[in-house]
């Protein structure tokens, strides 16, 4: 407690009432003239500096170019240029067959693949208005939240490591670790893990797989208390990351920013509470929301979510029902190898659903869901065939990329890369 | 079905199309596209309504296959940009525009976002666009090779450094051509 109030008063100048280190008002540049709430003013008349960072730029998360205008140290515009990822899934998407497009949605979202497996196949079972089993709900809630975790993870490894703190990197990367060990062992891959199928799941989870979860979640929240305790009353830390990239509830609404950087802003929108799916109103869980709408509210939103998550993982292991994870339709769910190559019904339907593929009806379906960067939506429009004629990825992060110029413009460089951090962009995603 | 709707009659009349509710509870408005903008400030800005969250912006292409209907090619693709609106609208109309060559009126900095700027092939979502491009892939290698190294810049960027007024007239000539080096089909 003693060594926390030392670390404390390197901060800031002491707590508020709720035992949070009160802010300090930034104060960049020096001067401190023209420091309006942490942004800088431009002087008009000086000369400008274009600088180019990336697109191979550690600090960008991804391939990432941002094109700056700099008077002085000061960021006075931030161009970014995306695309450098573009691989065309939707177009892709739309030669292939529902199931077949599941694969594709692991290489969106690369650091959350099970959660973009459970949103496509949601809304294609939507489409075809197919209700999926309970166990097969719980199932899919514990792919949603483990996603939820790693990508967290990722996120503060990474963002420590751009403002100079190594320790919580090796530890997130740790915890990360041991879900990629458990989706592995679920799925048999780490990252591309295809888990869902239209109606069901590509496999039911294996026998050690629920003592390995609890273990997991039973020893995870140490690391965060850990990760808390190095960074959160961090004079570093939150010199650097407090009123830095500010945006207030009505900007960050009109922004259409989604996910923990509109809650950080003091918006309390969550899809699992305010429109749930997968009987997500059914779990005890809280919305963390922030009030400042700065890069450290993005932080301490990000890692309560982590506590979240994990209160409802040891849910959903606690209810866990059994039963099938397919839904009982042989023209959805693919028949066992064995009753295809025994029972002549079983491999007609084989046959059918791997040269045809899963028909839909006419129509158009989306279904939004919480991904841990924001709201991944999948629109799907069919025309009767087994193929979509549009598959539209709604991509958090590339809505919440959009914002980076408005949040840079004023900052420092140096908060420059602190902002684009605290975005949470995944450039699979961003890019498509 | 969402009680906004028959207010929109009301107050729009027949500028508002169908009015459908989907399997899942959400009200589908079709508007038509000169209305468009009045329709959307309307419905952010009127109390008891107040949308003031805009979700996505997105395009689909329909076809009817069996009846072969052609449509109109020199129809105008063009709508009013509701990035005055919503300022979350301003990549996303980009990449509509960038996928499917809808042009937004209105839209302050409408340029292609996830094909480079001197992309020449089309607008890749388009039903008529082939999965592999249109070019041969002979000729994307062509043009990636032959792509100029030293304009990374684009001339609106080298513009607000006001540097561009101070390189030799070689690079200026170079930089003109764009990223890509020159691309064949374009002028």
């Amino acid at each position: 407690m003693s060594k926390r109030t030392v670390e404390l008063e390197l901060a800031t100048p002491g707590l508020d009432a709720q035992g949070r280190p009160v802010r300090v008002p930034l104060t960049a540049g020096g001067t401190g003239e023209g420091d309006v709430a942490g942004r800088l003013e431009a002087q008009p008349g000086s000369e400008h500096m274009l600088i180019n960072i990336g697109p191979q730029h550690p600090a960008t998360h991804g391939v990432l170019r941002l094109v700056v205008e700099l008077d002085g140290e000061v960021v006075v515009r931030c161009i970014p240029h995306v695309g450098y990822l573009h691989s065309g899934f939707e177009k892709l998407g739309e030669y292939r067959h529902y199931n077949q497009i599941i694969p594709l949605t692991d290489r969106t979202d690369y650091l959350s693949p099970m959660a973009n497996n459970v949103g496509f196949a949601l809304a294609a079972e939507r489409l075809m208005g197919i209700a999926i089993t309970p166990r097969c709900t719980v199932l899919r809630v514990i792919a949603c939240e483990m996603s939820r975790v790693i990508s967290h993870m990722v996120w503060l490894g990474t963002t420590a490591i751009d403002l100079g703190a190594f320790t919580p990197f090796l530890w997130a990367f740790q915890e990360r670790e041991r879900i990629y060990d458990l989706q592995e062992m679920w799925t048999g891959a780490r990252l591309t893990t295809s888990v869902t199928r239209v109606g069901g799941m590509m496999a039911d989870i294996p026998d050690a797989f629920v003592t390995g979860l609890r273990h997991f979640t039973e020893t995870f929240p140490k690391t965060l208390y850990e990760i808390d305790r190095v960074l959160t009353r961090n004079a570093v830390w939150v010199g650097r990351t407090q009123n830095v990239g500010v945006l207030t509830r009505e900007e960050a609404i009109n922004h259409s920013l989604s996910g923990p950087m509109l809650r950080a802003s003091g918006v309390a929108y969550d899809l699992r509470r305010d429109k749930p799916y997968l009987d997500y109103e059914t779990y005890d869980f809280d919305v963390p929301v922030g009030e400042h709408g700065d890069v450290y509210d993005r932080y301490l939103v990000r890692l309560e979510e982590c506590h979240q998550s994990n209160r409802i993982l040891q849910q959903a292991l606690a209810r866990l029902p059994d039963g099938p994870v397919n839904v009982d339709d042989p023209r959805v769910i693919l028949p066992s190898k064995s009753r295809a190559m025994s029972d002549m019904e079983a491999m007609i339907y084989h046959f059918k659903q791997v040269m045809e593929g899963v028909k839909a009806p006419v129509g158009e379906a989306y279904v939004g869901i919480e991904n841990p960067k924001g709201e991944l939506g999948t629109y799907l429009v069919s025309d009767g065939s087994a193929k979509p004629v549009r598959w539209r990825i709604r991509p958090p992060s590339f809505i919440n990329l959009s914002s980076l110029p408005k949040m840079a413009a004023g900052h420092l460089l140096s908060d420059l890369i602190a902002i684009n951090a605290s975005v949470d962009i995944v450039m699979g995603e961003v890019d498509r | 079905m969402n009680p906004s709707v028959d207010a929109l009659r009301a107050t729009f009349g027949n500028a508002i199309g169908r009015a459908l509710v989907a399997r899942d509870g959400e009200t589908i408005v079709t508007v038509g596209r000169d209305g468009l903008l009045g329709v959307m400030r309307w419905l952010r800005d009127t109390a008891g309504h107040s949308y003031d969250y805009l979700v996505d912006v997105t395009a689909v292409e329909y076809r009817d296959a069996e009846r072969k209907v052609e449509l109109p090619k020199e129809q105008e693709l063009a709508v009013d940009s509701v990035v005055g609106l919503w300022a979350g609208a301003d990549w996303l109309e980009r990449e509509v525009y960038d996928m499917f060559g809808v042009t937004f009126r209105g839209h302050p900095d409408l340029r292609r976002i996830l094909m480079w700027e001197t992309y020449a092939e089309g607008y890749p979502l388009r039903k008529d666009f082939p999965l592999r491009g249109r070019f041969s892939r002979a000729e994307q290698v062509r043009q990636a090779l032959g792509a100029n190294p030293e304009a990374h810049y684009s001339m609106e960027e080298l513009s607000i450094a006001e540097a561009f007024a101070e390189l030799p007239e070689d690079m200026k000539q170079r930089l003109r051509q764009g990223e890509r080096g020159k691309i064949p089909f374009s002028e």
